[in-house]
């Protein structure tokens, strides 16, 4: 057992200082069918610790939302998910993490080919400053996808369509992807990650920087898409992770506090620092 | 605030109200600002002049050295003056004094020139090279020979400034001409027998101690061949050092060190390098000196440190939203840079580049190490023949004592400058075009 660090009481949350992190989340941060599962993960910035001691499972064909509060460290479990975090100088991930019960982390695992199984959306849309076709067939010409030019047509359609742009760019293709307005940005950035047929997206704080109707637009097409893939989703909106998820995990500084159905989670969440979480208290 | 005889400033403001306050402020506030623009205008204006006044102090003084004197003279080419029996034999046209039938046409069109003196003053008014010209005439066209035709023969560079100054207000520039050559000049020209053309020789021409016949084609085309290996070589290396450096390369004391050094290079003096390709370049590698190619590798590694630099900077301005959406979709490291950071830092390196390309061609010191300062007559064909650079050019003009070189240095500086502009300009569209939105 922990005690409640420093910065949260800096936050004025006097009220919760005597609130000790659960060694074990509670909930049930288990699943049977996983499609990724985390076992004692620890990331460490340098000498700073981000994540303590995380176990959870990720279920196929699920949308699971990780919530909490600015700093909790949500973003940074879910770049280590696809190895993302490799890039950033001084980050060191320990535990185990698999996919499809292969541990991610090993000399086996090639970072780039983990990265074409488990796609990722970006809080900013990030567009390439390229065509809106060419930013959907990137991902496959990387991967030598289609032979000809008539599957990556093909590919860029069924990507677009899923994606819920395919109506609104068919006519302007050969257009930069750049130019489009911020929602349709981010969905071609969804586009684009699902165009390589990833096993799993990852999905940062999809929202942040969109319109409520954009934002619907995007919860919506999650919704449409968590059918062939197992999304995770990080958000700073409960609303939203309320909206879109079936299990929501809840973060407390790089501690995993309780995972559980969504709807349990935001009627009778078990955990005290959740409560204080989805009522308000702090965050 | 005038019925307050012994009330301070402060007082008064007291009772202003807060508006009125703030009115005084703004005014005061406004004064100041039109001060700054002025300031900022001014210095606009100052450069602006210094510009103008280079530009005009250099073309006025230039723009005569495109214009060459011509004298009209009847030639015959004479084959016992000439020497020549039989055209065929390349050793009897090459020995052939064709100096000599130039001498014959002066004495003919001046006649009653006697004394050796006198004569030398006469023959001293065609320019040295008028010979090369016949024979090459000759030589295209055998039936001339023994036969006469009228020819406008490249005047010496005396009667050249002569003649160029004849017009002005403080009168002709006399210089070493005698009254006697003045006398012939008045004659050829009431007779219309002198007169300028466009000098031609100036551009198709090398190096030479006589000014009428000295052109910059030899020095352009040897900044040209430098500059093609300084550019061939340090773009390339240059950016490769940028992007290991900043993408690849971990964040440890070697490469603070690396960094350091980088940016002490582009500060080093460059006639520093200069010594360094002596060095190096002619006295380990044996390179041959005064030539296009070890100039152009002394040039690179001087240029290198500025394109490094610039292209490091190029590369942090890609935003790392566009490395992480292809790290995302699942590019190597190497995608990452060949797809989206170089494209996108393209236009950043270039003007580096240009910058660097820049200070290249106005570059003497280094090359006075490595021997491109010579004298050299031929135009080089390659980037192993000497040669000598336009920066160099003007140095060796400058210090050239004829006074015909002196608006042949201010040309050269004009060529220099136009050299420069369409490099810069070629380099601008290119950016221009790879120029991207993101």
């Amino acid at each position: 057992m922990t005690n409640v660090p420093e910065p949260l009481l800096k936050r004025g949350v006097t009220a919760m200082d005597n609130v000790q992190y659960p060694d074990q989340a509670v909930g049930e941060p288990f699943a049977n069918d996983h499609k990724m599962s985390l076992r004692n993960v620890n990331v460490f910035y340098g000498d700073k610790q981000a994540i303590f001691d995380v176990n959870i499972d990720i279920a196929r064909n699920e949308v699971i939302a990780m919530i909490g509060p600015s700093g909790c460290g949500k973003s940074t479990l879910l770049r280590s998910i696809n190895r993302m975090n490799d890039t950033v100088e001084g980050c060191v991930v320990s535990g185990e993490l698999t996919l499809d019960g292969e541990d991610i982390y090993t000399t086996k695992m090639d970072p780039v080919a983990l990265r074409a199984r488990v796609g990722m959306v970006f809080q900013k849309p990030n567009p390439f400053p390229k065509t809106i076709y060419d930013n959907v067939a990137y991902g496959p010409r990387l991967h030598g996808l289609a032979s000809r030019r008539a599957e990556l047509d093909e590919i860029v359609e069924t990507s677009l369509t899923r994606a819920g742009l395919w109506n609104e760019v068919k006519d302007r293709l050969d257009q930069p992807g750049t130019g489009l307005s911020g929602g349709q940005q981010q969905r071609l950035c969804i586009a684009r990650a699902i165009a390589i047929s990833p096993e799993m997206i990852l999905m940062d704080e999809p929202c942040s920087s969109l319109d409520p109707i954009a934002t619907a637009k995007i919860e919506e097409l999650i919704a449409e898409l968590s059918q062939n893939y197992t999304i995770a989703i990080v958000t700073h909106s409960m609303q939203q992770a309320a909206r879109v998820s079936h299990r929501t995990a809840y973060f407390h500084l790089g501690h995993l506090i309780e995972v559980n159905e969504t709807e349990k989670v935001f009627t009778a969440p078990e955990h005290e620092l959740t409560e204080a979480y989805i009522t308000g208290r702090f965050g | 605030m005038t019925d307050l005889k012994n009330g301070s400033v402060k007082q008064a403001n007291l009772n202003l109200s807060r508006t009125e306050i703030i009115e005084r402020s703004l005014a005061k506030r406004y004064r100041a600002e039109k001060r700054f623009r002025c300031y900022g205008i001014m210095a606009i204006v100052f450069g602006l002049m210094c510009v103008a006044l280079l530009f005009t102090d250099i073309i006025s003084k230039g723009y005569k050295a495109f214009a060459q004197t011509y004298i009209q003279l009847e030639v015959t080419y004479d084959a016992n003056i000439l020497g020549i029996t039989d055209l065929n034999d390349p050793q009897q046209v090459a020995l052939g004094d064709f100096q000599g039938i130039v001498k014959q046409a002066l004495k003919n069109r001046f006649e009653g020139v006697s004394g050796r003196k006198a004569k030398r003053e006469l023959y001293g008014v065609i320019s040295n090279g008028a010979g090369y010209r016949l024979r090459d005439r000759l030589v295209a066209n055998h039936q001339l020979l023994n036969q006469s035709e009228t020819l406008w023969l490249v005047a010496d560079d005396d009667i050249d400034t002569y003649y160029k100054s004849m017009g002005s207000d403080a009168g002709p520039f006399v210089g070493r001409m005698s009254e006697q050559r003045q006398g012939w000049i008045e004659q050829l020209t009431e007779a219309d027998e002198v007169e300028l053309r466009f000098n031609r020789n100036f551009f198709v021409q090398g190096d030479s101690r006589e000014p009428e016949l000295a052109g910059i084609r030899g020095a352009a085309m040897g900044s040209l061949f430098t500059l093609i290996i300084t550019i061939l070589l340090s773009f390339p290396i240059g950016v490769a050092a940028a992007v290991y450096l900043e993408e690849f390369a971990p964040r440890n004391r070697w490469t603070d060190l690396i960094e350091v050094n980088i940016n002490n290079l582009a500060a080093v003096p460059s006639i520093i390098f200069g010594l360094l390709g002596l060095a190096i370049f002619i006295n380990f590698f044996h390179v041959p000196r005064s030539v296009p190619l070890v100039g152009g590798l002394v040039l690179t590694l001087m240029t290198l440190p500025t394109i490094i630099i610039s292209s490091r900077a190029a590369i942090k301005a890609v935003p790392p939203s566009i490395r992480e959406a292809a790290i995302g979709v699942g590019a190597s490291p190497m995608q990452v840079v060949l797809h989206h950071v170089l494209p996108l830092a393209m236009p950043g390196m270039m003007t580096g580049a240009i910058i660097g390309m820049a200070q290249a061609l106005g570059e003497t010191a280094p090359l006075l190490m490595i021997g491109m300062v010579a004298f050299i007559v031929d135009v080089p064909g390659g980037f192993t023949d000497p040669s000598t650079v336009l920066p160099v050019q003007i140095f060796l003009w400058a210090d050239s004592p004829e006074r015909a070189f002196m608006e042949k240095t201010s040309a050269a500086i004009m060529v220099l400058l136009a050299f420069l502009i369409v490099m810069n300009t070629l380099a601008v569209i290119l950016r221009k075009k790879m120029e991207r939105r993101w």
